[in-house]
């Protein structure tokens, strides 16, 4: 039910974020989603890609410093509302939440969004108990082909 | 010798001399008290095992010494015996006998400590009014302090000087520009003393505020603490409207009183009774030739609580013997042109790369690829420490990565006393060296050949 998702180190200067993305792109990988958070100094790029395993090669063999962490993609209403009551369901199970950014597609009525958390494992349970609908990667892939 | 003066007061005004038998003593009797200091100096260390073993390893006495210059037959002291002999292991009065004691950094995480008698205090603070008082500062001027005062000696060493001199004092200590520039419009001060670096911050911070810095009530500056040029004295008598005089010292030996400059400018006049300075070639430790640059080695003759035997300060300056034209008979010695050692000196505080290694060691993962990259982007030092990231301190979460920032920075203010900013940079970014890697970037410009 998890996703791989990649992070990457960047200097947060002129050119920093193109480089990467470039050197995945020669691969043929496609993104099918990305954050960026980044300070005044430098800032960390989190992709979701189809082939993360190659792609964690690709970046890491070009010099950057990759990070492989699982997240959870979840798919909700999009309507007023829809997100908030997915948070009250995560607050009222006391899962922190470190991030979470929106998937870049929608799915009909629904909008996907990825969290990162504290304990994946747990959320999951958490997120199927109260009838949400998780995404896994093989989904999340025919979905967006 | 090049000298530059602005002012054409400064040439021609004369300020009294603080104390005349001192600072005006013929030469041949000066050297012979000085070899008597000497000798009694040698006596007295006896009682330190370090100095008592190396003098019998070389069977050296009193009696060894027929003339200052036999001086080199004595062997050398180094920041490294500090440190071996850390912390008070270089003390040669029973402990007891301390009135205070200050510190300096150490090349690693420890300060190096300097311990003063009673009578070390008094003597400290003379040869503080000897300097301040040939700089122009007079009983009934105000000076205002905006050194630290602390381990540090330069707060504590210039406040009892100036009480010694008579004159009023403001131990304003060092930061909050904003404050120092209130309590000068409030208090009137003639005399400032600290940094120059400093001095420069508080004119601009004037102007900030919308005043004329030139309008400020000082007329004199005392600054000392780290190396400047004749360009920075220049732009700071031109900001400040003031007579800027250099002095120099170093903690090891006493704190700020080694050397002063009188209004000819013309080099720092060297306490030559109680200092013995050398002035070597740092390779071979044979003298260099009359005005040429050299490493200066320091012999305190008059230390009770913990006396130096030609410290070698690793600080690059230069000599003059020829008579001043203030009436002065010691030597003088010219800006420090540079260092033999990586020693940096930021806002004033003396910091050893190594020191800096010591903190990013005591964080996991950040050694070995990182540089110290010192710069000056106005008026005051900046350190930047480039650490590159790779997986072990690499995380997903900003949060994370914040608090690795905050936590190399804090080891840094621990071990090192100073504020760096910790820029994280991507990986090989820093250069390679074959060898000994380069750890330092100093882009400041602290060094002209003139005095």
């Amino acid at each position: 039910m998890k996703l791989q998702q990649l992070s990457l180190f960047l200097e947060n200067r002129p050119g920093r974020l193109g480089a990467p993305l470039e050197a995945i792109a020669a691969e043929g990988i496609n993104i099918l989603t990305l954050s960026l958070a980044d300070t005044a100094q430098f800032g960390i790029l989190r992709l979701i890609v189809r082939e993360w395993d190659k792609a964690k090669r690709v970046l890491e063999e070009a010099g950057w410093v990759v990070n492989l962490t699982e997240v959870v993609a979840v798919d909700l209403l999009d309507r007023p509302g829809g997100l908030a009551q997915a948070l009250k369901i995560l607050e009222g199970a006391n899962l922190n939440i470190e991030y979470m950014y929106a998937f870049s597609l929608r799915r009909g009525d629904k909008a996907i969004l990825i969290f990162r958390f504290e304990d994946p494992d747990r959320a999951i349970q958490v997120l199927l108990d109260k009838g949400l609908h998780v995404v896994d990667g093989d989904e999340l892939m025919s979905f967006v082909s | 010798m090049s000298v530059s003066i602005r002012h054409s007061a400064a040439t021609t005004v004369r300020y009294p001399i603080w104390d005349p038998e001192a600072e005006t003593r013929p030469r041949p009797e000066l050297e012979a008290l000085q070899l008597e200091r000497l000798r009694e100096l040698v006596s007295r260390l006896a009682t330190v095992p370090f100095y008592r073993d190396q003098l019998t390893h070389r069977d050296i006495g009193p009696h060894s010494l027929r003339s200052p210059a036999d001086i080199r037959k004595l062997p050398f002291t180094t920041k490294d015996d500090m440190r071996r002999q850390h912390p008070l292991g270089l003390l040669a009065v029973p402990r007891k006998a301390l009135a205070r004691i200050h510190g300096s950094s150490g090349t690693t995480g420890k300060p190096t400590f300097v311990a003063y008698t009673a009578r070390d205090l008094e003597t400290w603070s003379d040869l503080c009014a000897r300097f301040l008082v040939s700089g122009g500062l007079a009983p009934e001027h105000t000076a205002q302090v905006a050194f630290g005062y602390g381990l540090f000696t330069g707060g504590f060493g210039l406040h009892y000087g100036i009480e010694r001199v008579g004159a009023t004092v403001i131990p304003a200590a060092a930061g909050n520009t904003r404050r120092q520039i209130e309590i000068m419009r409030d208090l009137d001060p003639e005399v400032l003393i600290c940094t120059p670096s400093y001095a420069l911050t508080i004119a601009d911070t004037a102007r900030e505020l919308g005043m004329d810095p030139r309008a400020l009530p000082i007329r004199i500056g005392h600054f000392g603490g780290e190396p400047w040029t004749e360009d920075m004295r220049r732009e700071i008598e031109e900001q400040l409207d003031i007579d800027a005089y250099n002095n120099y010292g170093l903690s090891e030996v006493i704190g700020p009183g080694v050397s002063g400059e009188c209004p000819a400018r013309a080099g720092m006049h060297i306490q030559e009774d109680h200092f013995l300075v050398e002035c070597l070639d740092p390779e071979t430790l044979e003298p260099v030739a009359e005005g040429e640059p050299g490493e200066l080695v320091i012999t305190s003759l008059t230390r009770e609580a913990m006396p130096m035997l030609r410290y070698r300060t690793r600080d690059i300056a230069r000599l003059y013997r020829e008579p001043c034209a203030c009436g002065r008979t010691t030597t003088r010695m010219s800006r420090v042109a540079g260092r033999t050692d990586d020693m940096l000196i930021i806002r004033g505080v003396n910091v050893f790369p190594s020191q800096i290694e010591e903190a990013l060691l005591r964080v996991e993962g950040t050694t070995p690829h990182y540089l110290i990259e010192v710069s000056r982007p106005s008026t005051l030092d900046e350190v930047h420490v480039k650490v590159e990231i790779h997986p072990e301190i690499f995380s997903d979460r900003m949060d994370r990565m914040q608090a690795l920032c905050e936590r190399i920075s804090r080891e840094i203010h621990t071990v090192a006393g100073i504020r760096a900013h910790v820029d994280l940079v991507e990986p090989r970014s820093i250069e390679r060296f074959v060898g000994k890697a380069k750890r330092v970037l100093d882009k400041r410009d602290l060094t002209d050949q003139a005095l």
